[in-house]
């Protein structure tokens, strides 16, 4: 679609759909946590839907994904497989990872999930090298790391800023603001106004966007993503977002002003795409339904396949640390 | 440093320059072998002390590429692009330089191919070089290298001679993991016997650099140097040393060490590392399960006491080992009450 502002109607659809599959699986995960059926650290992305959702369909499996402990929605949305995810999460052998790596380190190359990093700000570096390799290799693949606000902070995010725009890599930072870095407030924590704003330091296109307008942030997505194709260098995108369920499953969110929590809860941007899509016509009621039960079905399925499949054998703890010498 | 080079022997040639040979034909036989880090590119001079001089123009700067001095930017370059196929050599110029890129060795770099279940894997090369013996002081000399064989996924070696550093290297390139490999400073230029194209050393094998039968010592980089140093004073006084240059730290070479043991029934370990939690106490502890009973005396240890590497060159040269030093330990050890 040339020079269209607006994602076509199919895309607007498949936006929401990976919308929806990824608020479905942060609301099952977390209930399933609760039972006591699974035991895992676990990061909800629940309100932050959006920006996957609509970064992700700006790219093809080939792109390559770094992503954080807060990330399951941005692998989802990328493509990993719910049966695969929901068995590493469990633990279990038939995990992306055997059980090796748990939530905080799914990785999947088949759908250009490289890496993901349970340390805060380590996704951009290592973006970079993927980038690196793209570009050597003229493959036009795309490099996103993705991590939240705390991480401009830290000094890998400098440094992969820097580095990236000196050597022009196809690489996008794609910021999660969800204005707190742990338990801590953005602006306490935060020199620059906006982060986007540190983009200009690197000699890099900044972008600020509101990441909970499945629009905006498809359109933003899409540019730095050609910008990337089209050898242009780097993009630095600041999604701005809101998470509901604070740092870790259990956070009492004490640190939180109850006000900005319900604010943002009662602006949640799923119902509101989802009724934009239905005012619009660009989506019918019973489709968008129909959608949502066919998600809700495959998690059943993947919790259901994850439970039933076994944990690694104790030969697993030992293998996997180095590979045979050639 | 030696003298001359004699004229019926083949051209002698540094550590220095058969590392870069080694890079040179690596880049030469797999386009996938890639340079980075700071100043290594011909404009920037070829690295800081010319390891990585000419491969630019031999090779391009896309594939020997200077960055900027951002330890963990270079890290994570090197990890990301290993993940698909390329086989970065990392230069980090310093080893203390290290620690500010701990999080993308230690968390990433060692760690992706277990938490990955074996779907990825991290064939980079991290080259870095240290030593004692310049009055570089407190953040440019240490030998750190206890923290990384600390760490399940890394290897780690520590060259002595120039073929080994050729050989090591060609066989660190050609590793699925990521090896850390060890220059030492004060070794760099010494002229010794020029390695073979080609010829690789393998990953996690000793040799014996002397033989003896009194007593073992197990050591590594420029120290082997100066336990070879060492030898007249103890076969003054009769002891007869068996010099084991491991070669490589990490996976160190049990089988080697065990048979000379074995032979002297006698171990001492020297390194220039401080010596609490260092490399030797490992060795040690495996030498005194497996033969105790059989050795004739602890295993010793020697190695630099626990300070920071100071500047003051009497203070620096009391730090590192010595031939005297290391000759008197082992003849203590022999000369021990059985």
């Amino acid at each position: 679609m040339p020079n269209s502002n607006l994602p076509d109607g199919p895309t607007q659809v498949e936006i929401f759909r990976r919308m929806a599959l990824l608020k479905a699986n942060d609301e099952r995960s977390r209930k399933v946590i609760a039972s006591g059926r699974l035991v895992m650290p676990y990061y909800s992305y629940r309100g932050q839907e959006v920006i996957p959702a609509a970064t992700m369909v700006n790219l093809t499996d080939d792109d390559y994904l770094c992503t954080i402990y807060r990330g399951i929605h941005d692998m989802l949305a990328k493509g990993l497989p719910l049966k695969d995810l929901w068995a590493e999460t469990a633990g279990r052998v038939r995990g992306t990872c055997k059980g090796k790596g748990g939530p905080m380190h799914l990785t999947y190359p088949k759908k250009g999930v490289m890496v993901t990093t349970g340390v805060v700000g380590s996704s951009m570096p290592i973006a970079n090298g993927l980038a690196w390799a793209s570009q050597l290799s003229k493959d036009g693949r795309v490099a996103v790391a993705t991590f939240g606000d705390g991480a401009s902070n830290i000094g890998a995010f400098h440094e992969s800023l820097n580095l990236a725009s000196v050597w022009k890599l196809p690489v996008i930072f794609l910021c999660q603001n969800n204005r707190y870095g742990e338990h801590t407030r953005y602006a306490k924590a935060t020199s620059a106004k906006r982060i986007a704003d540190r983009a200009v330091a690197y000699g890099m296109v900044g972008v600020h966007v509101d990441g909970n307008d499945p629009i905006e942030m498809y359109r933003a997505a899409r540019d730095a993503v050609e910008r990337a194709r089209a050898g242009e260098g780097p993009t630095l995108i600041e999604a701005m977002t809101f998470r509901f369920h604070g740092h870790v499953l259990g956070d009492a969110d004490k640190y939180m002003d109850p006000a900005e929590k319900a604010a943002a809860i009662a602006a949640d941007p799923y119902p509101r795409f989802r009724n934009r899509l239905i005012d619009g016509g660009i989506a019918t009621e019973e489709q968008l339904a129909k959608m949502e039960q066919d998600i809700e079905a495959q998690i059943d399925e993947a919790v259901a396949f994850a439970l039933d499949t076994p944990p690694p054998g104790l030969e697993e703890l030992t293998t996997d640390v180095y590979g045979d010498a050639a | 440093m030696s003298g001359p080079a004699s004229q019926t022997k083949p051209k002698q040639v540094s550590i220095l320059q058969a590392l870069n040979q080694a890079l040179s034909d690596a880049m030469e036989d797999d386009p996938k072998v890639l340079v980075l880090g700071e100043d290594v590119a011909d404009p920037e001079c070829g690295g800081v002390t010319g390891v990585t001089s000419g491969l630019s123009t031999k090779f391009g700067e896309h594939r020997c590429r200077s960055t900027p001095i951002s330890e963990q930017a270079i890290m994570g370059a090197a990890i990301g692009a290993s993940l698909v196929g390329y086989k970065p050599v990392a230069e980090i110029m310093l080893m203390n330089f290290t620690t500010v890129a701990m999080d993308m060795i230690f968390n990433h770099a060692a760690k992706l191919r277990y938490m990955s279940g074996g779907q990825t894997h991290v064939p980079i090369v991290i080259r870095t070089m240290t030593g004692a013996g310049f009055s570089t002081a407190g953040q440019h000399s240490d030998f750190l290298e206890a923290w990384f064989a600390h760490a399940a996924g890394l290897k780690v070696v520590a060259p002595a001679t120039a073929a080994d550093a050729y050989g090591l290297m060609r066989s660190a390139i050609d590793d699925p993991d990521p090896v850390l490999v060890i220059e030492n400073m004060p070794i760099y230029w010494t002229p010794m016997e020029p390695p073979q194209r080609g010829h690789r050393v393998p990953i996690g094998k000793a040799r014996i650099a002397a033989e003896g039968n009194d007593l073992t010592i197990v050591t590594y980089s420029g120290m082997v140097h100066k336990c070879l140093a060492a030898m007249p004073q103890m076969a003054a006084a009769g002891v007869s040393a068996e010099i084991v240059d491991l070669r490589t730290i990490s996976p160190w070479d049990q089988e080697t060490v065990f048979a000379s043991v074995g032979k002297t029934k006698r171990c001492m370990v020297v390194h220039e590392a401080v010596r609490p939690f260092g490399a030797g106490a490992e060795i040690a502890a495996v030498v005194s399960e497996q033969f105790f009973g059989s050795l004739r005396a602890p295993v010793g240890r020697v190695a630099a006491p626990f300070t920071p590497v100071p500047f003051a060159q009497a203070l620096e040269s009391a730090f590192v080992p010595s031939p005297e030093k290391i000759a008197q330990a082992a003849i203590n050890l022999v000369k021990a009450k059985n």
